[in-house]
């Protein structure tokens, strides 16, 4: 029942949204920094490129709105909890009921209106899918091979420590929940540009909750983040392939399947990390702690 | 230089001026807002904030007031007695549509026979089953060590489904002409959940907020759960070496806000929805998290916090209706009313001190 030829390209369709927004908190959550609002700054780059690209009738350029709404609304996020020292659980939260109620107040205007076409890159596959697949070894090189990586590693893993060695921990801070926001908003103009075509309400859907709980299976890895990204397009590539099959199941228990599939992955990654020996390189150890400099 | 100053304890003054300020700076961006988007910003607040309690329609109006506001200030005092221990329930839209499934399920299993009983048994049933919904990302997280934010915001899209599946499958409506939907609740006796006293708007939902506003002061302020919450909340550390059990608590929160969720849902289906559906989780469980905030996760506070938001949802249908203003207008309002509180915040938990020259 299975065919191969539309799997694949399904599954990368489907993989790309919740990559791009789940690289972007990944680096946001090295600098330890837990932003809960990835749905919200989706939602928000979904109508923005959208808007764009039909405005313009460019996608590339639907898709630099996209980024900069996302990084734009995630300012507000980085105002909360960096300068008014917020709780970081509760001002992301705040971020996605904002971000959904925004989305859905300018996203009447462009309900029903098609997107402009886009021209599909190697292998038939879109060129962000290419982006994405490229962002991997780009932000494992980043983290792990230049000096700023190191530095905003530090930061996340001790923020006194490194406050204490002269870096800006503050700036570092901010500049990463820039770069998720723009990340999570690519990932939300792909679904509205690339894959449905079309405008929707709540279209997101749950990605960005997702997105963050990929960012927990991946153990905070780029290479572990494409893992659990293509897990999770496998999944709905496979429930889709399912439906369009006749398989006798109701469609809503099918369409369940990518939510209760990342709650299993979330359960068993949990576990592993709780009852390892070794436990490998787990959460930053500054993880949601806000930073107050005394001195 | 402006310099800022933890404060040893919060500012009394401050707690209760800071959800004050936060409406206020609502109110004037949401205006500004109005302006930018072509809508006169003072008939507009005017229409939200004022017409559904003095306006023209009030008759109207007022009752859905306590029908709004119950289900929101139901579900808010039980995810507040978990956010003050730093258990962060945010899936109770889920727990609040499995409850009211669940409620239904029993009314539907009884149809057409009338007892007395049954609306009892269906409160039952909904409390069952938000806290067995809640209790999935409480072992989860005992178990496991999941993150039970993830998991339980996961399982409302799961619940969504849940009810979509069930609307058009197990509990459609057999007389229904192959609409989706289940029965209609208000019109089988029993099991409705009808106003109790005529142009309130009040239904048993109204009673079980009153009295889970009043369960949860007692139990924060008069019980030793209550001190064990508020202890892990403020030091978790502590409170361990003081023998609180964090599993214990995690269970008893979600526990707690998961029923507490399942109730609203089953009051809601019984009363003002009627019926399962597609769409039957209307957001009450998101607005529920920010009652929680702006009440600071207090009962009192939960209390005239569900009011205002409920106020906000009914004068936003009113401005749809005679001003053409966008449903999601209000959701925007409540997103930002979230951001100013947890931003005016600072100031009960900091001193702002001008820094002198050394």
């Amino acid at each position: 029942m299975i065919d191969l030829s539309t799997f694949l390209p399904i599954l990368m369709a489907a993989s790309t949204p919740i990559l791009f927004a789940a690289l972007g908190e990944m680096v946001t959550e090295r600098t330890g920094v837990l932003n809960l609002g990835v749905e919200g700054m989706m939602i928000v780059g979904a109508l923005a490129g959208f808007a764009m690209a039909v405005a313009t009738g460019s996608p590339v350029l639907g898709f630099v709105a996209a980024a900069v709404a996302g990084a734009a609304v995630s300012m507000v996020f980085a105002l909360l909890t960096q300068y008014l020292l917020a709780n970081q659980v509760a001002s992301g939260l705040a971020l996605t009921l904002f971000g959904l109620g925004l989305a859905a107040l300018f996203g009447k205007t462009y309900e029903g209106v098609k997107a402009p076409a886009m021209a599909s890159g190697p292998l038939g596959l879109n060129w962000v899918i290419w982006l994405g697949l490229l962002a991997v070894p780009v932000i494992w090189w980043f983290l792990n091979r230049t000096r700023p990586g190191l530095i905003l590693r530090g930061v996340g893993e001790n923020h006194d420590a490194a406050h204490g060695l002269g870096h800006p921990v503050r700036r570092v801070r901010i500049m990463a929940i820039a770069f998720g926001g723009a990340m999570a908003g690519i990932g939300g103009a792909f679904i509205s540009i690339a894959i449905v075509l079309q405008w929707t309400e709540g279209m997101t859907a749950g990605a960005g909750w997702i997105a963050l709980a990929i960012v927990v299976f991946s153990n905070w890895t780029a290479p572990g983040v494409l893992a659990g990204a293509w897990l999770f397009g496998g999944v709905t590539a496979l429930q889709l392939q399912l439906q369009a099959g006749g398989a006798n199941v109701p469609v809503q228990l099918l369409s369940m399947a990518p939510y209760l599939a990342t709650i299993l992955v979330l359960v068993v990654i949990s576990a592993l990390q709780k009852y390892s020996r070794r436990a490998g390189l787990g959460a930053p150890g500054s993880l949601g702690q806000n930073f107050h400099a005394l001195r | 230089m402006i310099r800022l100053v933890p404060r040893s304890e919060a500012a009394p003054l401050w707690q209760i001026a800071t959800p004050i300020l936060a409406v206020l700076a609502t109110m004037i961006t949401g205006g500004i807002l109005f302006a930018i988007m072509g809508y006169d910003p003072v008939a507009a607040i005017r229409t939200i904030f004022w017409d559904p309690l003095f306006g023209q329609a009030s008759a109207y109006s007022r009752p859905q007031l306590l029908v709004k506001a119950a289900p929101l200030i139901l579900i808010a005092s039980g995810l507040a007695v978990g956010f003050r221990a730093g258990i962060w329930n945010i899936g109770a839209e889920g727990q609040y549509i499995i409850g009211g499934i669940c409620g239904a399920a029993v009314a539907l299993a009884a149809y057409p026979g009338e007892h007395w009983w049954l609306f009892p048994a269906m409160v039952a049933a909904g409390a069952l089953g938000g806290w067995a919904w809640g209790m999935i990302p409480a072992m989860l997280r005992n178990w496991a060590g999941a993150s039970e934010i993830l998991v339980s915001l996961m399982l409302v899209y799961v619940a969504q489904k849940v009810a979509a599946w069930m609307a058009f499958g197990p509990m459609k409506n057999p007389e229904g002409f192959g609409f989706p939907g289940s029965r209609n609740l208000q019109q089988y006796p029993s099991a409705s959940n009808p106003e109790l006293i005529a142009g309130t708007g009040a239904h048993w939902g109204v009673v079980a907020a009153a009295l889970a506003v009043l369960a949860i002061w007692v139990l924060m302020s008069r019980h030793i759960r209550g001190l064990h919450i508020r202890a892990s909340g403020l030091a978790p550390r502590a409170a361990r070496f003081a023998g609180v059990r964090p599993e214990t608590l995690v269970a008893f929160c979600l526990g707690l806000s998961g029923s507490l969720a399942g109730m609203a849902g089953l009051f809601e289906v019984a009363g003002p929805a009627g019926q399962i559906t597609e769409s039957f989780g209307s957001g009450y469980g998101f607005t529920a998290i920010i009652v929680a905030f702006l009440g600071r996760l207090n009962p009192l506070g939960i209390l005239l916090a569900g009011l205002l938001l409920a106020l906000t949802y009914i004068g936003g249908e009113l401005a749809q209706l005679t001003m053409q203003l966008p449903a999601a207008t209000v959701q925007v309002f409540q997103g930002m009313l979230l951001f100013f509180l947890l931003g005016f915040d600072l100031l009960t938990r900091f001193r702002v001190e001008r820094r002198v020259a050394a």
